[in-house]
């Protein structure tokens, strides 16, 4: 296990590595460069020319990279342009505000994704299982920006129970309820489709699982339906459901960069949209890094979680 | 299971209300002004910064020495108290105001304004790796500065430049606490310190900027005790958290809003047309735009009162000519639009051989105060298509769009949106009609319009020191450039705020800044 977990470890690097290069070349190769950028209507060739040489853009492509890289692995990001601050500060910052939010709706739609699932299952063609099935159906075709926009209409605007947008109050917050009242709206949004899918997949493994033979033997010798559910066909469900979770935490933390822009939730993702735009390379290519690794961590998680579970999986 | 999902429910109920609750408890305080942003600040070192968004923070922060008269585009006096021209327009002598201290105590006087623009011009100075200074060339004119008393500073030009003092005006000619850029170095943008009727308190990234009253400005302090300007990138969630109560004022409210807020009672409408022009750059190098006549017929074909009214539903005025009328001074009154006329312009098209003729149109998908530049585009190439001109439209981001539109349209288009928002009325005509502005000269007149007159009608208004005069140069450019019709002139852009009942004395200016200082809240 321990070799296992090692080796993906080490298998990271290039994965990052490959990554880099590619971001790195995407942004060198839209058109439009930074200083365009900054200076807009005022961009002349003479302007472009020395703003360029004011951000070392006038290397070559590959000393750029070279730079960049080095530096990087000493932990200097460098200094984001557009911000006017180093890399790494915001990229922590915005980090932190994507894994509160990105969290908290990978274990909302993992506990309603799978309570969704498992009842469905049960329930097969009961009013349970349509009314769920249904539910989950809109949920996965609703576009979540607007069912985003919709809630804060209902919550914030008409009943003003949730504040509209921001992670803390710009008063008086700061504290656990302030932030669990900012996160309920953007989480919630977040889940849905992520919610839709677990639901859907743990419904279709649980009824194939109810179907083996083992779980008419254990109702057979009397043991209680319960127990029968969740210790014998749910934990059984659950294997094929994990790695898929793990997926969806690559959907939930994509899907961030259109929350975090309808509820301006200062997350990695909003904060990406604006430096592609800007075409800032040094925190599109510091959040990318961020953002792979610990998508790629997440799902090695899910693997060692599924070996965990079922004995089955051979490292 | 429906044990399980009751309990759910109650916990759900108990949560929200709990929540509720507590949202009672944080209010803003009485004298606390919420701003709605477009964006996150990027820097609050006025030298380091190009964006309006940003600008509407700085200048509640900072003074310059001259500025804006309220409601105008013309200087007044400001950190200086007077000033001199010599009579062959190179020399500005500066008196400046005394008794002024900058929030962190540090004394404005003559060393300190030397400071600011030696540090964004000389490349020796200690604290030029502060930026970079991407306007700095606003002062590329300046060829050294003198420090004659504590209180008098004398600006010594390479030529003549009439357009310096509104370039002082500008956000980039505001002056910063010397002694803070020496403390702060690079950080300064994040540790701001002016002279203005607001000092700095926190920057929150992502999430506020907080200034507070100076009780010692010297222009009176300000009726609020603090302002907090908030970044919300979505403008439906702007409106939102207006509507909530999130927010006291905000700017750029998209028209659909507009029209809904403007009939409540409980909001106010603002809106005031700036220094902008937005317009359609013909390229005269070949192709059928080549011809007066063709290019006058696109003028009357476009029906820029629909566009104006319909696409974007009132939110800007038609333009006549090149000068937008908020340069009040210097724009000529008697210049009317070119009136809608299909059958004008489809007998111009004609009699010029244009009939049927294919053009490219370069179309953006938005960038800044482009507007709505698809529906736009979409409507010009309706309107072209009634008088016979086939429009194949090609749309680009906005960074590559200006990629391909600066360095001129020869070999690609026919014609291109544009839009500028300027602060002199000589920067527009002056970087984009002129012969030597042409691309490959390092200029912005990317369709190539060359008229011996305009290019010497320019350059005297250029360096000619005497309101008066210039004004009836740019005028009479004005009416040369309508008639010649190098582009086809649409509209200028009424910025609009909107804010709730409770804010009183507030008032948009022409420049587009945000002016705080007199502003309160009941």
């Amino acid at each position: 296990m321990h070799v296992y977990i090692l080796r993906r470890l080490v298998l990271m690097v290039p994965v990052l590595f490959g990554l880099t290069v590619i971001v790195f070349l995407i942004m060198s190769l839209i058109p439009g460069d930074p200083a365009l950028a900054i200076l807009g209507s005022y961009a002349t060739p003479e302007n472009v020319a020395k703003l360029r040489a004011d951000l070392g853009l006038d290397k070559s492509l590959i000393s750029q990279y070279w730079i960049w890289l080095t530096h990087m692995l000493h932990g200097d990001f460098g200094r984001s342009y557009s911000l006017n601050r180093p890399v790494l500060d915001e990229i922590l910052e915005r980090f932190g505000a994507t894994l509160i939010l990105a969290g908290t709706s990978l274990v909302l739609c993992t506990i309603l994704g799978l309570l969704t699932g498992v009842v469905s299952a049960v329930r097969q063609y009961g009013w349970a299982d349509k009314t769920l099935t249904f539910v989950v159906l809109i949920g996965i075709s609703v576009p979540s920006f607007w069912l985003g926009l919709m809630m804060m209409l209902l919550f914030a605007v008409n009943l003003r129970w949730l504040p509209v947008s921001g992670m803390y109050a710009i008063y008086g917050g700061g504290d656990l309820p302030d932030l669990l009242r900012h996160l309920v709206m953007p989480s919630i949004t977040l889940a849905v489709v992520a919610t839709g899918v677990i639901a859907r997949l743990t419904r279709s493994n649980m009824l194939e699982v109810l179907r083996q033979d083992y779980i008419r033997t254990a109702r057979a010798k009397g043991l209680d339906e319960r127990r029968v559910i969740y210790r014998h066909a749910f934990k059984a469900a659950l294997v094929n459901v994990i790695p898929v979770i793990g997926v969806q935490a690559g959907f939930v933390l994509g899907g961030a960069v259109y929350i975090e822009t309808v509820f301006q939730w200062p997350g990695i993702g909003r904060m990406l949209v604006t430096a592609i735009a800007t075409r800032d390379i040094l925190l599109v290519q510091g959040g990318v890094v961020i953002v792979a690794a610990s998508y790629v961590l997440f799902n090695l998680f899910a693997d060692v979680l599924q070996h965990l579970i079922d004995p089955r999986v051979k490292a | 299971m429906k044990s399980l999902f009751k309990g759910a429910l109650v916990a759900a109920a108990l949560t929200v209300s709990t929540f509720s609750a507590g949202q009672a408890e944080a209010q803003t305080p009485p004298g606390v002004l919420l701003v709605g942003q477009i964006a996150e600040p990027k820097s609050l070192d006025p030298a380091a910064d190009t964006a309006v968004n940003d600008f509407r923070i700085l200048v509640n922060m900072y003074d310059g020495l001259v500025r804006y008269k309220d409601g105008t585009l013309e200087v007044e006096p400001d950190l200086a108290t007077s000033w001199t021209i010599s009579d062959d327009g190179k020399v500005y002598t500066f008196k400046l105001r005394d008794g002024v201290t900058f929030h962190d105590g540090t004394p404005f006087n003559a060393e300190a304004v030397k400071y600011n623009f030696d540090r964004m011009l000389d490349e020796k100075h200690p604290e030029h790796d502060t930026g970079p200074f991407p306007l700095a060339f606003f002062f590329s004119t300046v060829d050294k500065i003198d420090v004659l008393d504590d209180l008098t500073v004398k600006f010594t030009l390479k030529e003549p430049y009439a357009p310096f003092l509104s370039n002082l005006a500008y956000p980039t000619g505001l002056i910063v606490s010397p002694t803070a850029v020496q403390k702060y170095g690079k950080d300064f943008g994040r540790h701001p310190v002016g002279t203005g009727p607001f000092k700095f308190e926190e920057w929150d990234s992502n999430a506020k900027v907080v200034v507070s009253r100076n009780d010692d400005y010297w222009d009176g302090a300000p009726k609020l005790d603090a302002v907090v300007f908030r970044p919300i990138t979505d403008a439906n969630t702007r409106v939102a958290e207006l509507m909530a109560g999130g927010i006291d004022l905000m700017v750029e409210v998209p028209p659909d809003s507009l029209t809904n807020l403007a009939g409540d009672d409980n909001f106010q409408v603002y809106q005031q047309a700036g220094p902008h022009l937005w317009f359609l750059i013909l390229n005269m190098k070949e192709g059928p735009f080549k011809d007066k006549r063709v290019r006058q017929a696109v003028n009357y074909a476009i029906n820029k009162k629909a566009l104006v009214d319909n696409v974007l539903q009132g939110t800007a005025e038609v333009a006549a000519g090149p000068t937008p009328p908020a340069f009040a001074w210097a724009y000529d009154k008697s210049l009317d639009p070119y009136p809608y006329d299909v059958e004008k312009a489809k007998q111009l098209i004609s009699d010029a051989g244009a009939t049927g003729k294919e053009v490219t149109f370069y179309v953006t998908e938005g960038g800044s105060g482009m507007l709505d530049p698809i529906p736009m585009g979409a409507a010009i190439q309706a309107d072209l298509a009634k008088v016979g001109l086939k429009v194949k439209i090609e749309t680009y981001e906005w960074n590559t769009f200006l990629g391909k539109v600066n360095p001129g349209l020869a070999g690609k288009a026919d014609m291109a949106e544009m839009a500028w928002m300027t602060n002199d009325p000589d920067t527009l005509p002056y970087l984009a009609l002129r012969s030597d502005a042409w691309p490959d000269k390092g200029g912005f007149n990317s369709g190539y319009y060359s008229n011996p007159k305009v290019d010497e009608l320019l350059e005297k208004a250029r360096t000619s020191t005497d309101q008066n005069e210039r004004a009836k140069l740019y005028r009479d450019m004005q009416q040369i450039v309508h008639d010649d019709a190098p582009w086809a002139f649409i509209a200028n852009w009424k910025q609009n705020a909107v804010s709730s009942s409770a804010v009183k004395g507030f008032k948009l200016q022409p420049s587009f800044f945000l002016l705080l200082k007199d502003v309160s809240k009941e």
